[in-house]
């Protein structure tokens, strides 16, 4: 195994992770679930093929995309902040919706049950091994950037004020609900983004393409305990699991099916207190009294 | 610190206004202020406001002077809590007038309340447990840096020079999680200083708070109010307002009931004010004792020897208490609230862990047996709030009653519900409960019906020991007449009750033995016919103690 080879597709595996992962602490530190990260990365995948298709650029792609996550988020923000439903059963309605509107419109615009036609992506040179790809540096410098909004910015301080105890940010003037309309839209965005990533790296959109990699950037964050550096050191351990996997195929070591229940286990190890503690935000998930 | 210079403006003005009024005028009982005078820091006046359909406020009014601390005291639930949502813009009145300084304030919101220079200092702190002292100190108008970046060296230089002017020190960087009560107190209160607060609002502030955190606290109240800032303080502790206040309003049931000042009252006289002079039916004919064919086994009834529970905070609410009701007895506790009745109960009941000390029920030690096994060996409990732990709401009536008892209502698992129905008929017309319908949810029912399903629930079986909590608390004239004679009759029967109650009246008429509740401790135990309002009042409020038999 080419070590170099090895770490160059552990990153370009990552990269959709990093994005949803780094989306969902934002949510999920102001108070909202975020197993919707799966719904806003097919959507924002669908509407960056969409918008590349029609368009022939993968920069209109890209703002395609992002207009997808954000659509839906909104829908998921409107649900579980204005009218306060539960936030895990819209979050799994949000996730089916995404399956089926995006089924319906591959059929309604491209005639297909499985895929779209190719569209333009970015970069391409074989030689650069997708690292003359923006998405895929912007990917790596999300995190550290949600980081410095989280825990620089006035905006973070709310945020996370927000999702630990609503009712003190509230008693200071701070509006729960809106911290957490833009929470919710920022994760739309990024999770939207880790789409377009994949979508254009593979040129196309199929049916159900995000095949579970929200439900991992959902781990990664637990996994992180909610915080957006380490939730990207478990973007990275997972992309490196799902990396193994690809580059042992072949070689029947070891099934793949267990190197692909290595994030899974992983969350559930976190979750039970093996590592550290994994506190969630305490308001997370609590429609605001 | 802008807001605080800010605010140091109108705090000029306030003082010259202030000292231009003579004392005594502001005592006068809610004078419409003439034209000449200025006017109030605080006026609120016709305010109700009602959840559902219950009316926290109704016509309640305050009038709080600039520069003085000003007592707003009634028992649990009298609505000061409300008022001061309101005044604070975290509530808008149903109707009513605010006016702040003289300002129409009415209906405004949170942050028009803090610019005006309104600070809460809330009963539950409304601190961020994961954030530090500087981060809750600027939270919602935090210091920048280039207008994006939080300026974190100036939120803690924020509380280092307010820590210097007031007296609170905290270090900024520590985590609220990590602080003791009385220092998140002054996290708490350095909080609104900071928002420019001229007007400062404690919610029961010393409910969590020892001895001489609750002393640092007055000093720093009485040196804020020599500053030229205007106190409210909500309590119900009678000692604190005698201590501390300048003027006092007393409120009952959702209306303001006097306003006095301190220097011209006496406790006994605001615990009246606070308690009411309302006559339940009950009071006055008192019960006489039951002629006891045989003396009770030694070991039987209710006996609790040396029980301490810790509150939340490693205080210990309930010290060192030891009493004994015997079968055929009912032992009254009187007590302001919040002096360890409710932690009695719980730890008697099994919902509150006991530190240390026993209980017994007819010999039988149950200090560490589940509630389920308590029911087992006799004890029943009529819970003080029958919303949270008495009743579930959706439920039926039927099955609410037989809550907690289902297994003798099922077989093999299965709950049958002949049985249920049949026991719920009966139950309704023994206790009179109206509609006579089993298959109502209890939300559908008055406040008295429901309490007296309750009552059903846990009088309707067999029982040796009872805990009546507030039995009558919310409930319509009638109900409490109907579960009054329900505690005589089963006293009649040698059943051993144990009452808490608010009401004073209620204590007196019921009990054969009345004990005083002062700061976790049984200030008094005292046979009924000894006592009265004023000699209980006196143990209520601490100013007397001692064991009489």
């Amino acid at each position: 195994m080419n070590p170099f080879s090895f770490l160059t597709q552990m990153i370009r595996i990552a990269v959709p992770f990093l994005f949803a992962a780094s989306g969902g602490v934002v949510a999920e530190r102001s108070g909202i679930v975020s197993l919707t990260l799966e719904g806003f990365m097919l959507s924002g995948a669908f509407a960056a093929v969409l918008g590349t298709n029609y368009s022939g650029s993968p920069w209109v792609g890209v703002l395609c995309g992002i207009l997808g996550g954000l659509i839906f988020s909104l829908i998921h923000a409107v649900a579980t902040i204005r009218y306060r439903a539960d936030q895990v059963v819209v979050g799994v309605a949000i996730n089916l919706l995404a399956i089926g509107v995006t089924r319906f419109f591959l059929k309604l615009f491209f005639a297909s049950s499985s895929n779209s036609p190719r569209v333009a992506g970015f970069g391409g040179n074989i030689k650069a091994a997708g690292f003359d790809n923006p998405l895929l540096w912007l990917g790596v410098l999300v995190a550290p950037f949600v980081a410095f909004v989280i825990y620089k910015t006035p905006f973070g301080l709310r945020v996370r004020a927000a999702g630990e105890h609503p009712d003190a940010a509230e008693s200071v003037g701070v509006s729960v609900t809106r911290v957490r309309y833009a929470a919710v839209a920022i994760s739309g965005i990024l999770a939207g983004l880790g789409g377009v990533y994949l979508a254009l790296d593979q040129h196309q959109f199929t049916d159900q393409m995000t095949a579970g990699r929200g439900f991992i950037a959902i781990s990664a964050v637990i996994f992180g305990r909610w915080d957006p550096i380490r939730a990207a050191l478990a973007c990275l351990l997972f992309a490196a699991a799902e990396t193994l996997q690809i580059q042992l195929q072949g070689s029947h070591a070891i099934p793949s099916q267990f190197v692909e229940m290595i994030p899974y286990a992983l969350t559930i190890i976190a979750l039970a207190g093996v590592v550290g503690r994994a506190v969630p935000p305490a308001a997370l998930g609590k429609a605001e009294a | 610190m802008k807001e605080r210079e800010a605010g140091g403006g109108r705090r000029e003005a306030g003082n010259q206004a202030g000292f231009s009024v003579p004392a005594s005028s502001a005592a006068s009982a809610v004078p419409p202020p003439a034209s000449h005078l200025p006017p109030p820091a605080i006026r609120m006046e016709g305010i109700d406001k009602s959840f559902g359909a219950i009316r926290a406020n109704r016509g309640a009014s305050l009038q709080v002077m600039p520069r003085e601390i000003h007592a707003l005291v009634g028992e649990n639930g009298a609505g000061k809590s409300t008022l001061m949502r309101i005044l604070g813009g975290l509530m808008k009145p149903d109707a009513g007038r605010v006016e702040v300084n003289g300002r129409d304030a009415t209906g405004w919101s949170t942050n028009e309340a803090i610019a005006a220079g309104i600070g809460i200092v809330h009963q539950h702190f409304m601190l961020v447990p994961t954030l530090t002292v500087a981060e809750n100190l600027v939270l919602g108008c935090e210091p920048k840096v280039r207008r994006i970046v939080l300026d974190y060296s100036r939120a803690a230089e924020s509380v280092r020079t307010l820590s210097n002017e007031t007296g609170l020190v905290i270090a900024p960087e520590r985590l609220i999680s990590d602080l003791s009560v009385g220092e998140a107190q002054r996290v708490e209160i350095l909080k609104v200083l900071f928002r420019g607060a001229k007007l400062l609002v404690l919610d029961e502030p010393t409910a969590v708070l020892s001895p001489p955190e609750v002393r640092e606290l007055w000093t720093v109240l009485r040196r804020l109010r020599d500053n030229g800032d205007t106190i409210v303080l909500i309590t119900h502790r009678l000692d604190e307002v005698v201590d501390l206040s300048d003027t006092i309003t007393v409120m009952r049931a959702g209306k303001t009931v006097a306003r006095i000042k301190t220097s011209e009252t006496t406790p006994a006289e605001i615990a009246r004010l606070m308690v009411g002079r309302d006559v339940s039916l009950s009071a006055g004919k008192r019960v006489q004792p039951v002629d006891r064919a045989t003396a009770p086994q030694p070991d039987q009834g209710l006996e609790v020897g040396g029980l301490t529970v810790m509150g939340s905070r490693g205080i210990r609410v309930i010290d060192d208490v030891s009493f004994t009701v015997k079968p055929g007895e009912i032992l009254g506790i009187a007590g302001v609230e919040g002096n360890g009745q409710t932690e009695v109960i719980e730890a008697l009941a099994g919902l509150r862990p006991v530190f240390s000390g026993t209980i017994m029920v007819d010999g039988a030690e149950i200090t560490r047996r589940t509630v389920a096994e308590r029911h087992d060996v006799g004890l029943s409990h009529i819970p003080e709030d029958r919303h949270r732990r008495g009743l579930i709401l959706e439920y039926t009536v039927a099955n609410n009653l037989i809550l907690g008892v289902q297994k003798h209502f099922s077989s093999h698992g299965i709950i049958d519900r002949d049985r249920v129905m049949e026991n719920a008929l009966t139950e309704i017309s023994s206790f009179d409960i109206r509609p006579p319908s089993p298959v109502l949810a209890a939300r559908a029912l008055s406040g008295g019906n429901q309490q007296k399903v309750v009552v059903a629930r846990e009088m309707g079986r067999e029982f040796s020991v009872l805990l009546a909590s507030q039995p009558t608390r919310g409930v319509d004239v009638g109900a409490i007449e109907f579960i009054h004679q329900q505690l005589l009759d089963a006293r009649a029967q040698g059943k051993a009750i144990l009452l808490v109650s608010a009401e004073l009246n209620e204590v007196l008429a019921l009990s054969d033995r009345i004990a005083v509740m002062y700061r976790g401790k049984f200030a008094v135990v005292m046979p009924a016919v000894q006592a009265s309002e004023e000699v209980l009042g006196e143990y209520m409020i601490g100013t007397k103690k001692g064991t009489a038999a």
